[in-house]
């Protein structure tokens, strides 16, 4: 069964936060009934949840840069044994993370329009992409030429990567979740909300990891 | 020891005394900031009691009233907050001053001490840097007055921390680092310290004496703790020290001129002429070292030293020696 | 907000779609804020959870949720009092036996974790979680099943840590766990293991919670209430929600940090790889302070929503505390050096600190100054909860006032690690936070349970409590400057502190005694008290206007607010909210700064989910600290759990559907 809002607007995008529906004053009263029953953007509360997810990841990831570099001023050299991480599955890992912002914008924007086939559609290639981007990070796992008990910069690098790793691998396993319940009728409002969120946090994935790659992978060869 | 001193409202030293002044000015700028407010406070309820003024749930307050009355309280309020941040400034500049007071002790002659901390004893290193004028005690200092002291922090194990109230504040021992410390005693007398930071089982019986000697004084004890240990003058000392230093002893324990030479526990070389083993736990005599060395776990539960399985002729020979260690 | 009035019908029958999407057969359509008498009926059966078992563990009410939050938080101040009792007991006389040196380690660390982390912060949580969708003028949070998983994993996570306890694997390292004694090599046993996994429950809980209560605040306020006309209580929650959020990942981080090097063997914390003991302390206390916060900045919110009622008047300088309470927020981060400076962190570095720990006293200066401005000019009715905040009063400043003498870099190296220490921690914990908790207690009990307290033992309660925390901790100022340090099980009789410790215990048992009435109080009044109506203390915010206890539903329509105290100021028109719907849970989102309204928001409705991803996070966690594979494998539980959480079930999907309306 196909989507019931696809017929209305084809080829139009709808913005993403259209003005309210004003409420309307009944004599002591204001009538709300004609207000939407959901919202994109900051109009949700999903929206800030999510918000809220993410200063708290974020903060996270912080910490753990500063603590990289807290370690690290007060080592005498720094990686201690061994080289610094091999740039080759790392730098793949930025490449397909940074390719994978696309279809997931795609995919927010089809979940704004509340175009099923579209949503159903981008986060099929999304899934496909983050499952590449699971695969890549085993490997970089290999090639960190250090084990996360030699030293304390082992430890870091290790808890760093496993850091980011577990919020790809969740975000991964919450991707194919949404993929599954988009092909679930009857499709509420809400969960073209839900697909546009997890598209924005899909993004802060992806720009977590350009820090954390550039202290992973760069930091030890300044 | 009851008389030892222990109280950071006797200084005995130039830092205590300049942390005692910073206390003093607190306590009394803080006790007066208190009654002040608490005096508001009283006069506040004061009021309503005594004016009528109290008032009822019964009645809804005025709203159209208050914002039009609020401008005198609007200033006392602004007043009393300026006048918190000016006292605040105030006491800053007494907690800097004092700050770098006590950082600023000539260190001309002093006595340098290598302090290590271990779970649950001090160990103590006197001039290591001249192997002609080391030596190592345990749980006591001395120190000769007037002069000051430069104390290197290291610990062994987990985070300890040194403080001798009447003398200076405290600092931590922390593993993996080396901070220094300097006090001076200006006063003779005998001052108690313990650890300061928790450090496991046994934390509350890690006692340090210093003992602040006059400079005459101080450099007979030091140059007998650089002494060899006494030998044995009868047959019960010298079964003693044959089954001290020639059984496991050794392995922990060090007497100087003998073959125990283990750094893990403390210095044995002059045991006898400390007022307490095990950091402060039991006062020191021949009958309780015997029973410290037979079961210390009894004495200190937790301590790292393991029980003894003598009988009771041998234990009293090693009493005995042990006691002989001056 | 237009005054644009078209005609619409009070109810619809059916509604006309495009027809593409499964409609149910069709139903008249109730919405609320009319007068027919069917629409409180239809509430009511909509918003009340069944009485059976499952309904229990699945309910997502704010209120319930709430008050689990608050007696189980009382549980385990009970508890942690218990072990506090037996502390100064053993204290109480030299070279005592009462209690050996390794049992007496863990319960002061138990008593301290578990106050800090399983008391003072959830309650304070709870009395928002309560009180906030009250007070803003809402029917539920906005996450309500988020909250519902965080009682449990508090549940969880306290009963876990009290089973360690009691199988002698209980916590004692110090309520901060400080390595290397709690770290691979000087670690007891499973005990650390077992703070570090309460650490993340907790963590778990308070985030939750926050991000919760945050959005609430931000966003599903009555119409009308713009931020300026918020009731301070709602400020306080959410200062601290943002404080939670900023601060809670770092000791959340912290303690899997010391966990990695326990079971995996890295060394964030061994010197001799590298690591740093001090690091530890620099993350600890990074939370550690803003933590105390977290507990003081809603007991200002208490005392904020109770002197305005008990003075008769609007709160003075409103704009000057909401000020204060951010910037309280603000600075706290900047204080936390203030636990270290006795290690050998830069000396400069101390200095700032020191600065920064004085600074924070002025706002907090200035909103004493505002409440006794309040009081000045107010017209005072004395009543427990009053009194309570009074104690407070005199409590925190002299906790306070030591705390400046704390914050001192010198001052600082001769107090801290004593009963000083001890001393100002307790007065500034229970003067600036149990008692007000207290005066919440005795101000709110009667629109929570629908009765009133007795004033009598409420007064006998105060005046014990307040003698006996005096006696108790008062003399431990005077312990600390006399060398006592702090954690020791015991003392010799030459140091001269006996006779202090008696003292301080002797204080500890009259507020046993005190705690016995409060008890009494509660217990006989929760079956017997007297009826208490809506709004007993004549005060001025929203929750007032709901009967004692609330409906399930808050509000049979929700207040539209023209002023800062709604009971108070004359009613405007318009005065409430209508068109949400009867039949299903809905509220109304409104926007942040002026609270017009904006979206009408489907509750999610009560589930066993959240009950299960408590166990599963739960099965997870317990299963990390026993194995290294555990932490992989343990992961599928709470993977099932939140999967099954989010599953949209199809009578969902068509209620919602039906009601419907996009953007």
């Amino acid at each position: 069964m196909s989507a019931k809002h696809e017929g209305t607007r084809v080829g139009t995008r709808r913005e993403l936060i259209p003005a309210s529906v004003p409420a309307v004053r009944r004599g002591d009263a204001l009538d709300v009934a004609e207000l939407p029953s959901y919202a994109f953007a900051h109009r949700s509360l999903m929206w800030w949840g999510n918000a809220g997810m993410m200063t708290i990841e974020g903060v996270a990831f912080g910490f753990m840069i500063v603590i990289y570099f807290y370690l690290r001023s007060l080592s005498p050299s720094w990686p201690g044994v061994g080289a610094p991480p091999d740039l080759f599955w790392g730098t793949l890992n930025l490449v397909i993370i940074v390719v994978s912002a696309l279809p997931n914008t795609l995919c927010g924007n089809a979940a704004v329009d509340r175009d099923t086939h579209k949503v159903r559609l981008w986060l099929t290639a999304c899934c496909i992409l983050q499952l590449a981007l699971c695969v890549v990070r085993a490997f970089e796992f290999t090639v960190l030429n250090v084990r996360w008990d030699e030293g304390a910069y082992g430890s870091a690098v290790w808890v760093l990567l496993g850091f980011h790793t577990f919020n790809l691998v969740t975000d991964f396993a919450d991707t194919l979740v949404l993929t599954a319940v988009m092909f679930k009728e009857p499709i509420e409002g809400k969960r073209y909300v839900d697909i546009a969120e997890n598209s924005g946090y899909w993004d802060f994935i992806v720009i977590t990891w350009l820090p954390i790659y550039a202290v992973l992978y760069w930091g030890a060869r300044f | 020891m009851s008389e030892a001193l222990h109280d950071v409202q006797a200084p005995m030293g130039p830092q205590a005394s300049a942390l005692f002044d910073l206390w003093t000015i607190m306590l009394i700028v803080c006790a007066l900031v208190f009654v002040l407010v608490m005096t508001a406070l009283i006069l506040a309820l004061w009021r309503a009691r005594r004016g009528g003024r109290g008032g009822s749930l019964a009645t809804l307050p005025d709203m159209a009233r208050h914002p039009r009355r609020d401008s005198a309280v609007r200033r006392a309020v602004g007043w009393a907050t300026a006048v918190s941040t000016v006292m605040l400034v105030g006491l800053l500049f007494a907690s800097f001053l004092t700050d770098r007071a006590i950082a600023r002790l000539p260190l001309d002659d002093a006595v340098q001490i290598e302090l290590v901390a271990h779970q649950f004893w001090w160990e103590a290193r006197y001039d290591v840097h001249d192997p002609k004028l080391a030596f190592f005690t345990a749980n006591e200092l001395h120190v000769p007055v007037g002069r000051p002291v430069l104390v290197t922090l290291r610990a062994d194990d987990v985070i300890h921390s040194f403080w001798v109230p009447s003398l200076h504040g405290k600092k931590d021992l922390i593993p993996g680092r080396v901070s220094t410390f300097a006090f001076r005693a200006d006063k003779s007398g005998v001052y108690r310290g313990q650890c300061a930071e928790f450090c496991g089982y046994q934390h509350a019986h890690m006692t340090l004496f210093v003992f602040a000697d006059d400079p005459a004084d101080y450099e007979r004890w030091s140059a007998a703790q650089r002494d060899p240990a006494v030998e044995p003058t009868n047959p019960v000392e010298r079964r003693g020290r044959d089954l001290v230093v020639g059984t496991t002893c050794g392995l922990c324990h060090a007497i100087g001129g003998t073959n125990a030479q283990g750094r893990r526990a403390p210095d044995l070389t002059h045991i006898a002429s400390r007022t307490t083993i095990g950091a402060g736990t039991v006062a020191n005599s021949e009958s309780s070292l015997a029973d410290w060395v037979a079961d210390p776990q009894r004495l200190k539960p937790g301590v790292n030293m393991p029980p003894h399985d003598y009988n009771a002729e041998d234990l009293a020979a090693i009493g005995a020696y042990l006691a002989s260690l001056k | 907000m237009t005054t644009r009035d078209d005609a619409l019908p009070a109810t619809e029958v059916g509604r006309v779609d495009d027809g593409a999407a499964p409609r149910r057969s069709s139903r008249p359509k109730l919405r609320d804020g009319t007068d027919d008498p069917r629409v409180l009926k239809s509430l009511e059966a909509t918003w009340t959870d069944d009485r059976k078992l499952i309904a229990w563990l699945c309910t997502n009410d704010h209120k319930t949720i709430g008050r689990r939050i608050i007696v189980t938080a009382l549980g385990f101040f009970a508890a942690a009092g218990v072990m506090g009792g037996l502390m100064r007991h053993q204290l109480a006389t030299p070279n005592s036996t009462l209690v050996g040196p390794d049992f007496y380690n863990q319960l002061f660390s138990m008593h301290g974790t578990t106050m800090m982390f399983l008391f003072a912060v959830p309650v304070m949580q709870g009395f928002a979680l309560y009180l906030v969708p009250l007070m803003v003028g809402t029917r539920n949070t906005a996450f309500p099943r988020m909250s519902a998983c965080a009682y449990w994993l508090y549940l969880f996570g306290g009963l876990l840590l009290f089973g360690a306890f009691a199988t002698n694997t209980g916590a004692d390292a110090g309520w901060f766990s400080y390595v290397p004694l709690s770290g691979p090599q000087y670690g007891i046993g499973k005990r650390p293991d077992f703070w570090n996994m309460l650490v993340t429950y907790s963590e778990a809980t308070g985030l939750m919670l926050a991000v919760d209560i945050a959005t609430t605040i931000l966003k599903m306020r009555a119409p009308g209430m713009s931020l300026r006309r918020m009731p301070l209580f709602a400020w306080a929650s959410l200062v601290t929600s943002i404080m939670i959020i900023f601060a809670m990942p770092m000791v959340m981080l912290g303690a899997n940090l010391v966990q990695f090097d326990r079971m995996v063997g890295t060394h964030f914390f061994n010197p001799a790889e590298g690591g740093d003991p001090l690091l530890w302390q620099h993350i600890f206390w990074f939370f550690g302070h803003p933590e105390v916060y977290f507990i003081f900045v809603p007991a200002l919110g208490f005392i904020s929503a109770i002197i305005p009622t008990f003075a008769r008047r609007p709160m003075f300088g409103y704009d000057a505390v909401v000020l204060s309470l951010i910037a309280t927020g603000f600075l706290s981060f900047g204080l936390w050096v203030h636990h270290m400076f006795a290690t050998n962190v830069p000396e400069l570095g101390k200095s700032f600190f020191t600065a920064m720990s004085f600074m924070i006293a002025i706002p907090t200066a200035l909103q004493i100054f505002c409440w006794i401005a309040t009081l000045w000019t107010g017209r005072i009715v004395i009543r427990t909860p009053l009194l309570f905040v009074l104690g407070f009063f005199f409590i925190l400043m002299i906790g306070g006032l030591t705390g400046i003498m704390l914050g001192s870099v010198p001052l600082d190296l001769q107090v801290h690690d004593t009963f000083f220490v001890v001393a100002h921690l307790h007065y500034v914990l229970i003067g600036g936070a149990v008692f007000p908790m207290f005066a919440a207690i005795y101000y709110w009990f009667p629109k929570i349970t629908g009765r009133m307290l007795s004033e009598r033992l409420g007064r006998w309660h105060f005046w014990l409590f307040f003698i006996g925390m005096n006696t108790t901790f008062f003399p431990m100022h005077i312990l600390g400057l006399h060398g006592m340090t702090r954690r020791v099980y015991t003392y010799g009789p030459e140091t001269g502190w006996s006779m202090l410790n008696m003292t301080a215990t002797i204080g500890q048992v009259i507020n046993d005694l005190s705690m016995f009435l409060f008890v009494l109080n509660i217990g006989w009044n929760f079956f017997r008290g007297e009826r208490a109506g809506d709004n007993p203390w004549s005060a001025p915010t929203l929750e007032w206007s709901v009967s004692s206890p609330p409906p399930p539903y808050n509000f049979a329509a929700l207040p539209v607010v023209s002023a800062l105290y709604p009971l108070w100021a004359p009613k405007r028109p318009p005065t409430h909210v209508r068109g949400l719907s009867a039949q299903i849970r809905e509220g109304l989102a409104t926007t942040v700064l002026d609270a017009k309204p904006d979206v009408r928001y489907a509750y999610p409705s009560p589930t066993i989910w959240p009950f299960l991803a408590a166990v599963g996070v739960s099965i997870w966690l317990v299963w990390s600290i026993w194995s290294v594979p555990g932490f992989a494998w343990g992961l599928i539980a709470p993977t099932i759990a939140f999967i099954g959480w989010y599953w949209p079930s199809k009578r969902e999907a068509l209620e919602e559907l039906e009601w419907e309306k996009e953007p």
